[in-house]
């Protein structure tokens, strides 16, 4: 459908948006950047959460607090998270690109489309670490102690026995937080890209769904933003369907 | 399982100090910058002490985003979301476990399909239906020629009539974020696990499933309950896209949105002092919760995962 400025009419264009939207560069750099911030994003953000889950479970003392510290993030909201690490790494009065600058590299999410789309990433991983987290605690706290006892019995020490024992048991927990993770970098980011750059500069951070509000709401072109929705609609049932698998291979697991 | 290993356990503390401080460095930053005056948080280097107006900025920032009422604003959406949430998933999951009825495999798939499509995704047509909520009415008024009819006899322009905007309403901000696939999937999930025996037992005494339902199913579902609504209520605070569209009305806003109004864009005067302060008190309701209700918190968000 096209509606004219009027709001008067409208067309039936058939497939002329979808088309015109897989034509564009503009939605080709938005899907490329898109597919590369979620997929650095997702795995960045399960191994760190791997890393202090291991910590967690290996540490006595201070466990119950490491755990609150870490859980935080889950209570703020996407945007504030974003208004957070704006500020951090604004370059005028931020702290840290202060510290970065003054180390002579130079940093500005403003004009720079790479900063940007770094400190885009910093600011989703950090938001997201504490779901991770939680998660794979619980699957490595499920894990039976009967096994690891054993494994102790036959001299294996406590890395060995984590990527021998305690990982090939949580890996379906991992598919399934992977599956999440990526659903998270494809819808849930929109307070963070609001906030950090609003999908600038020139578009270098236009995730798929930013582009759908720019376009619609912003720009008012529903035609284009509709057929973008309906793409992501198809990408949001493939992910389901994943999902769904994914917890199906979790029960056949037994953890 | 006693194991003395030093330097794996200073690695292990060393890796989660490392992440805590992570954690903790921007709400650090955030609560010094929202402790200065506007001409100290411009300063190069970035002083790593807090100042001392931190109070004062906090009230400043209240009062100029006008979050008293904000505040209600986002206190009455986040309870309406849970609540209704709440509702429609336990009374859904109840009917499609507990009653055989035709199309009953219907409703569960269509409970399924709408697991798929997140808000992000359904933007523009939630938009239009609730901007228009009386639209297929007037549509259907419209091609049945009940509205020919209606103004041929009376005079009366239905269509004027039929017209229902939730614009910048509490009901268009808690409405669409309701049906909830994933929560009714867990009600759903925990009634199996209710023994049969229970249910023959409550017939056997006469309760219907009414009564059944509030006294016997309720109860015994307390502790899903209690964690869901800590997630819910996050989720629900933490709404940021829908607001957004939605609200075109200053004073319908929520809190998340007015602390986006604070944000200083990039040629404004940078008064990241305020903004900073305000974030605190905005993320403070979910924030507490999370540290009083740990546990069910970290249940609920298990459960509601598989």
């Amino acid at each position: 459908m096209q509606v004219d400025p009027f709001g008067a009419r409208e067309i039936f264009v058939g497939f002329a948006n979808f088309a015109q939207l897989l034509g564009s560069p503009d939605y080709r750099q938005s899907v490329f950047f898109t597919l590369w911030f979620t997929v650095i994003q997702a795995v960045v953000t399960i191994a760190l959460a791997l890393l202090f889950a291991f910590a967690t479970d290996f540490v006595i003392r201070g466990r119950g607090l490491y755990k609150s510290v870490i859980l935080m993030p889950y209570a703020i909201a996407p945007v504030i998270s974003g208004v957070l690490w704006a500020f951090l790494f604004n370059p005028a009065v931020g702290p840290l690109a202060q510290f970065i600058q003054s180390l002579g590299i130079p940093w500005d999410p403003n004009r720079r489309p790479f900063d940007a789309q770094l400190l885009v990433i910093v600011a989703s991983v950090w938001k997201h670490i504490c779901y991770d987290y939680i998660f794979l605690v619980a699957a490595l706290l499920a894990v039976p102690q009967s096994l690891l006892e054993a494994a102790k019995l036959d001299g294996a020490r406590p890395v060995r026995r984590f990527f021998t024992i305690s990982l090939p048991l949580v890996t379906p927990t991992i598919f399934f937080l992977m599956v999440m993770n990526v659903v998270y970098g494809l819808f849930e980011t929109f307070g963070i890209i609001d906030a950090v750059t609003r999908g600038g500069p020139a578009g270098a951070t236009n995730t798929l769904v930013y582009k759908v509000y720019q376009d619609g709401f912003v720009q008012l072109n529903l035609g284009s933003s509709a057929a973008q929705s309906v793409i992501l609609m198809i990408i949001a049932i493939l992910f389901t369907v994943l999902q769904f698998r994914a917890l199906e291979r979790r029960v056949n697991y037994q953890v | 399982m006693i194991e003395r290993n030093l330097g794996l356990t200073i690695f292990c503390h060393a890796v989660l100090l490392l992440g805590a401080a992570a954690v903790c460095l921007p709400l650090y930053f955030a609560f010094v910058a929202g402790s200065l005056t506007l001409q100290e948080v411009q300063q190069t280097p970035f002083p790593w002490v807090p100042g001392t107006h931190f109070l004062d900025n906090i009230a400043t920032a209240w009062n100029q985003g006008n979050f008293s009422r904000l505040y209600i604003n986002s206190l009455i959406v986040t309870v309406g979301i849970v609540v209704g949430k709440l509702t429609i998933s336990l009374i859904a999951a109840f009917a499609i476990t507990y009653f055989r009825f035709p199309f009953r495999m219907t409703a569960f798939w269509l409970i399924f399909v709408s697991l798929m499509l997140p808000v992000e995704v359904r933007i523009i047509p939630t938009y239009e239906a609730v901007a228009d909520a009386a639209g297929p009415l007037r549509w259907f008024a419209d091609i049945t020629g009940i509205s020919w009819l209606v103004g041929s006899v009376t005079g009366y322009q239905l269509e004027a009539a039929l017209q229902w905007n939730m614009v910048n309403t509490y009901s268009g901000l808690i409405l669409p974020l309701i049906a909830s696939a994933s929560a009714t999937f867990l009600f759903r999930q925990f009634f199996l696990t209710v023994p049969e025996e229970l249910c023959e037992a409550a017939r056997l005494d006469g309760a219907g499933p009414v009564k059944f339902f509030l006294d016997i199913l309720l109860p015994l579902s307390r502790a899903n309950i209690a964690a869901l609504s800590i997630i819910l209520f996050i989720y629900g605070w933490n709404q940021y896209l829908w607001p957004l569209l939605f609200t075109t009305d200053a004073e319908m806003q929520t809190a998340i949105l007015g602390l986006k109004h604070l944000v200083p864009v990039s040629d404004a005067e940078p008064a990241w002092n305020i903004a900073m302060s305000a974030a605190f008190f905005v993320m403070l309701p979910p924030a507490v919760i999370i540290l009083l209700m740990q546990r069910w918190f970290t249940k609920g968000l298990v459960d509601s995962g598989k």
